[in-house]
């Protein structure tokens, strides 16, 4: 089965190097937070403790244990699941996540999905049509996304559309209070609120989003929108495409069926890319519009040097980051037969 | 059925305009196979181009005529044009690897053209594609039909890019140099099986390439083009015979054939005597036992098998052999830029294959050896002036700086005869025989006793190539170099070598004197690669050509086996 199938070898041996990658991560994040400046146990033993108030806290954290020890047992509870007790919010470090987690990725993939189906067919217009008006749309548009930092173009938006023409809720939270949380299912409120069927809820959730998730998708459109315009022109400009037209295939086919498709790996390439800076700039966009993600929560962690909680959100975005390159590694593989043979 | 009538063809740059062609007018009946010859930028290609109306972007027509069975070319709706290209008129390319979508199987891009063009339906658009591909004599089509062109050899892509011309039936065959880059007895294998399909279905065709040999092999009648014009045209033999413009004459010339020397290959007026070479009996290299064997995916690769030659002081040998064979990867070992699995190199008595490649470049022995890459282009760093890049072996192995310096590039342009004022250009500024000759320079900057020259005229236009082998000849006797000449094309290894060597697959086939090997070939598969080599037609004023050596030349080709 193994050797019958050079694809199916390729991606087994993709997912297998994916393992080393997150035992490093664990070490790292591990040893990072203990790098942090600052003692926690001072800080979590309160304002008016003295020495030996602050001993007994170090000793139930198990802070006065060697390091070693302490990544034993950090190691240990992994294993189990227990990523630790977050000490600011006081409940475990899984739930935690649990709850953050979808709504961070709620606001990205929706951002993502928004600046795809934008940035793309722009791109792609303005490369079979160089000069025009939409080629310089696409540039504007490129030039102002990579300009305008996160933080100014929410503020920007909020001040339009809810400051002065009101059309948009508070920008507070996923879902203003007057609906009640749809039940967890995935944690992404638009999809559980779809599954109950609650429309009402699902348009309360998609009314939150819609700003922060354009505030995010304008920051991602640009780099997609420049790659797909530089890959197509790449394309259609290539030996092969001009083969096709010799042929007399039609337009459709020779920009679709031929250049497109050979355009699209360097466009899921910066795809990837894209996600990832998306993550990073997660955290501007979700305190702007007080988004309960987990950008915010780590950022908070950090102040208070919260290590459970700090490592716990390391270690969930490099197992996201894991999974994304797999996902584009096999991305490839669907799109480009000559990579299953080239690995060895 | 085609004529056109002073078609003129314009490119909109940032430079301004620039015409391509200037108003060219020609025929081509019905079953005539019209060959158009000229070197890069003669507008042989834009005029193809033009007539199927898919010029690169800025490019335009400017005035003339095209018509196709009473269809205006120039002036007919896109619509119409898309139902002409690919079913009236077709196409095949250069560079057929580049020519295909990488990532669609070669079977539906068949299909695209058969049901783009209503000649199929969903339903027997695979049957149809594979006729189409039986068509163009490849086996086991019904399994190559599921292949990438990645998993194919050149030859077999070539067939390909024909199967997509072919499967509507077209009239009319537009072969765009079919055959550059492919081996020489895979050009054969190509052009024998276009050239039969032409006839058998009585198509015309229009055969534009750079090597009049092959043209004059195949066409019916010629036009060669210079500068956008076309400054003569008639049938090959008479263009061959007695050249009128001094333009074909200067080509016709520089094409390498049988029974021509070296300086035969320059214009009349700019021949000079051959200078003497002095080759000597001490041996200067001595390869033994060389072998290079890489892991491949699926079990050692033997490039290299156990081969053993002597090139002797003065001398020049030629390395001769179709890509695979493994004479890369001797160059590279002799050069010492690969490390030999086993065997010895010895120069000059010592074993410099006990030096490990990676330390070579510090050994006080790397400035005997140089070596002169096959692409002018890709071979110069685009970011380094002529002059810093002939510098840079002066500078790293002989330390030389200053006045001294600047006294040594210049004498060495002077050697190459590169003008001084060329020496601050960039590469992209020169031209492809100043880049070789820059190249040239840079290799024998530091006086070597060897040079191993990697196919130096490739990429290079017959005319420039010329001029190029000819340099190498007298830099060989001036400077009283060794060489190891690596190419393809025994008939410019017969103009350069005095011992010649055949290899196929990492060993060798058979050795002698370049004129015992190329008159009377022992080897069957020397045999097929003389008789690979277009023969162009006699011409008048050369010295006759031996009787064996006509004899051998019109031996039929053992076909290529692997690309059918």
């Amino acid at each position: 089965m193994l050797a019958a199938s050079p694809r199916l070898r390729a991606i087994l041996l993709r997912v297998a190097q994916a393992i080393p990658v997150v035992m490093g991560v664990v070490v790292i994040s591990f040893v990072l937070t203990r790098a942090l400046p600052g003692d926690p146990a001072v800080y979590f033993a309160g304002v008016a403790a003295d020495e030996a108030s602050i001993e007994q806290t170090r000793v139930a954290m198990g802070l006065d244990k060697p390091l070693p020890v302490q990544f034993a047992h950090y190691v240990a509870d992994l294993l189990q699941g227990d990523l630790g007790q977050s000490l600011s919010s006081g409940r475990p470090v899984a739930t935690d996540l649990a709850n953050r987690l979808p709504a961070s990725l709620e606001l990205t993939l929706t951002a993502l999905i928004i600046a795809v189906v934008i940035a793309v067919p722009l791109g792609v217009l303005a490369a079979t049509r160089p000069g025009t008006w939409v080629d310089h749309l696409c540039r504007i548009v490129v030039t102002a996304g990579v300009s305008l930092p996160t933080f100014f173009t929410g503020i920007l938006l909020i001040y339009i559309f809810y400051y002065i023409l009101g059309i948009a809720p508070s920008p507070l939270g996923r879902l203003d209070f007057i609906y009640l949380d749809p039940d967890h299912v995935t944690g992404f409120y638009l999809i559980d609120a779809a599954l109950m069927g609650d429309w009402e809820t699902w348009w309360g959730a998609a009314k939150q989003l819609i700003l922060p998730a354009a505030t995010l998708a304008l920051f991602t459109l640009a780099p997609i929108a420049r790659m797909t315009r530089a890959a197509m022109l790449t394309a259609l400009s290539s030996d092969f495409v001009r083969t096709a037209r010799a042929a007399g295939l039609s337009n459709r086919t020779v920009l679709y069926g031929y250049a497109f498709r050979n355009a699209l790996l360097p466009v899921v390439t910066t795809l990837g890319m894209v996600f990832s800076f998306a993550l990073g700039a997660n955290v501007l966009v979700e305190k702007v519009f007080a988004w309960p993600g987990i950008g915010s929560y780590a950022v908070e962690a950090l102040v208070v040097s919260d290590y459970a909680a700090v490592q716990g959100f390391v270690l969930a975005m490099a197992l996201l980051f894991v999974a994304l390159n797999l996902v584009i590694d096999l991305l490839y593989t669907a799109i480009d037969p000559r990579i299953g043979f080239d690995a060895k | 059925m085609l004529s056109v009538k002073d078609l003129s063809v314009m490119f909109q740059t940032r430079r301004g305009a620039v015409d391509a062609v200037r108003g060219v007018s020609f025929d081509v009946a019905k079953g005539e196979i019209l060959g158009i010859v000229g070197e890069s930028g003669s507008g042989k290609s834009v005029t193809s181009y033009a007539l199927m109306r898919i010029l690169d972007a800025g490019g335009m027509i400017k005035a003339g005529e095209a018509t196709y069975s009473g269809v205006d070319l120039r002036r007919a709706a896109e619509r119409d044009m898309r139902d002409i290209r690919g079913r009236e008129i077709s196409m095949i390319f250069q560079n057929p690897r580049a020519a295909l979508n990488p990532i669609r199987k070669v079977g539906h891009q068949i299909e695209d053209v058969l049901r783009q063009h209503a000649q199929a339906t969903r339903y027997d658009a695979r049957g149809k594609a594979i006729a189409a591909m039986e068509a163009v004599r490849i086996n086991d089509a019904q399994a190559r039909f599921d292949a990438y062109p990645f998993e194919l050899s050149g030859g077999m892509c070539q067939r390909i890019v024909c199967a997509i011309a072919l499967a509507c039936d077209p009239k009319l065959l537009i072969a765009d140099e079919p055959t550059t880059g492919l081996d020489i007895t895979t050009q054969k294998a190509v052009m024998d099986l276009v050239s039969g399909l032409i006839r058998e279905r009585d198509m015309s065709s229009i055969l534009i390439t750079h090597d009049l040999g092959l043209a004059a092999q195949y066409c019916d009648r010629l036009l060669v083009m210079k500068d956008g014009l076309i400054v003569e045209q008639g049938d090959p033999a008479q263009i061959f015979g007695q050249p009128a413009h001094p333009y074909s004459r200067k080509l016709v010339d520089a094409t390498p054939r049988a029974g021509a020397s070296v300086r035969d290959l320059l214009p009349a007026e700019a021949r000079s005597a051959e200078p003497r070479m002095l080759a000597t009996d001490q041996p200067l290299v001595e390869v033994r036992n060389l072998t290079k064997t890489y892991a491949g995916k699926s079990g050692p690769v033997h490039a290299v098998r156990g081969i053993s030659f002597t090139i002797n002081r003065g001398q020049c040998v030629g390395l001769v052999g179709e890509s695979g064979c493994g004479k890369s990867t001797i160059s590279e070992m002799l050069v010492r830029l690969l490390d030999p699995t086993s065997g010895q190199i010895k120069f000059d008595g010592d074993d410099i294959a006990k030096t490990p490649a990676r330390r070579f470049a510090r050994d006080s022995r790397r400035a005997d050896i140089q070596m002169v890459f096959q692409d002018a282009t890709d071979s110069l760093n685009p970011r380094h002036t002529a002059r810093q890049t002939i510098a840079e072996p002066l500078r790293r192995l002989a330390r030389m700086r200053g006045n001294a310096l600047t006294t040594r590039i210049e004498e060495l342009a002077g050697l190459v005869g590169l003008p001084l004022s060329l020496l601050d250009r960039f590469p992209h500024q020169l031209s492809g025989g100043q880049k070789a000759r820059v190249g040239i320079a840079r290799a024998v900057a530091l006086d070597p006793k060897f040079l191993i020259l990697d196919e130096p005229t490739a990429a290079l236009d017959v005319s420039i190539q010329a001029v190029v082998l000819n340099l190498l000849v007298d830099l060989r006797a001036k400077l009283g170099l060794s060489y190891l000449f690596v190419s393809h094309d025994l008939h410019v290894v017969r103009l350069l070598c005095d011992h010649v060597i055949v290899m196929k697959d990492g060993q060798i086939v058979e050795e002698g004197p370049a004129r015992d090997v190329m008159a009377d070939p022992k080897d069957p598969y020397t045999k097929s690669l003389i008789a690979a080599a277009p023969t162009p037609p006699e011409r008048a004023g050369d010295t006759a050509p031996t009787q064996l050596e006509t004899k051998n030349a019109q031996h039929l080709a053992v076909h290529d086996t692997r690309a059918s």
